[in-house]
């Protein structure tokens, strides 16, 4: 999952930095992503996972790293099994 | 009464680009209905430009409101319109409502500006009254 998060940031989040020498909890903003890249993100996230980022989701927070991505991506898959 | 600012700068190429890439799942996503057809020109078309500011004013809001990291919220849920004289308004939806409440805001303003390729908006938020 984590290859494919970085694939989709790669494309949209528009870093300065390359996303491969990013840690998983490197902070995503601060690379240089803005909060309109962050949609594009989310938008594209839900085309590669197929699901749909609820609102309560939708949070600085979680598009923060590519570690609160994955883990917000694996609540989502929680839920849909539920 | 005290007074909290917002300000955000927005690409107009920026906002065009997702809107060709994601198509009307952008739009539906971070725009109202409402907010989408005032966006749109006499041919129907999107202008980028008017949705750039609209989008500047959201995250302006946020701003504003100090909306902490964590605070899960959809860009729909703040809709800046058209209103008499031609003034932009703001509304806010139940969850934006619920952050303004928590940052105890209660009126806000907002300017609009967009001169190709960027649109910019200010907002303006009164503290120390409790929106009901």
């Amino acid at each position: 999952m984590t290859d494919e998060i970085r694939l989709v940031l790669k494309a949209h989040a528009r870093l300065r930095v390359d996303v491969d020498e990013l840690s998983e909890d490197a902070d995503l903003f601060q690379a240089g992503m803005t909060s309109h890249a962050s949609i594009n993100v989310m938008l594209a996230l839900e085309n590669a996972f197929d699901v749909e980022f609820p609102d309560r989701l939708l949070s600085r927070s979680v598009f923060t790293s590519i570690g609160s991505i994955r883990a917000a991506l694996d609540a989502i898959a929680v839920e849909d099994v539920a | 009464m005290g007074i909290r600012v917002g300000m955000d700068l927005a690409s107009v190429a920026d906002i065009a680009d997702a809107f060709a890439m994601h198509g009307d799942r952008y739009l539906r996503r971070v725009f109202t209905d409402r907010e989408v057809g005032e966006c749109r020109d006499a041919a129907g078309s999107i202008d980028p430009e008017r949705l750039a500011a609209r989008f500047a004013a959201k995250e302006a809001v946020l701003k504003a409101l100090a909306a902490p990291p964590e605070f899960g919220l959809a860009l729909t849920c703040i809709e800046v319109t058209t209103g008499r004289w031609g003034a932009p308004e703001l509304s806010l939806g139940e969850r934006a409502s619920e952050l303004a409440r928590r940052a105890g805001v209660g009126a806000l303003s907002v300017s609009l500006t967009h001169d190709g390729a960027y649109a910019a908006a200010v907002v303006v938020a009164e503290t120390g009254a409790v929106r009901t």
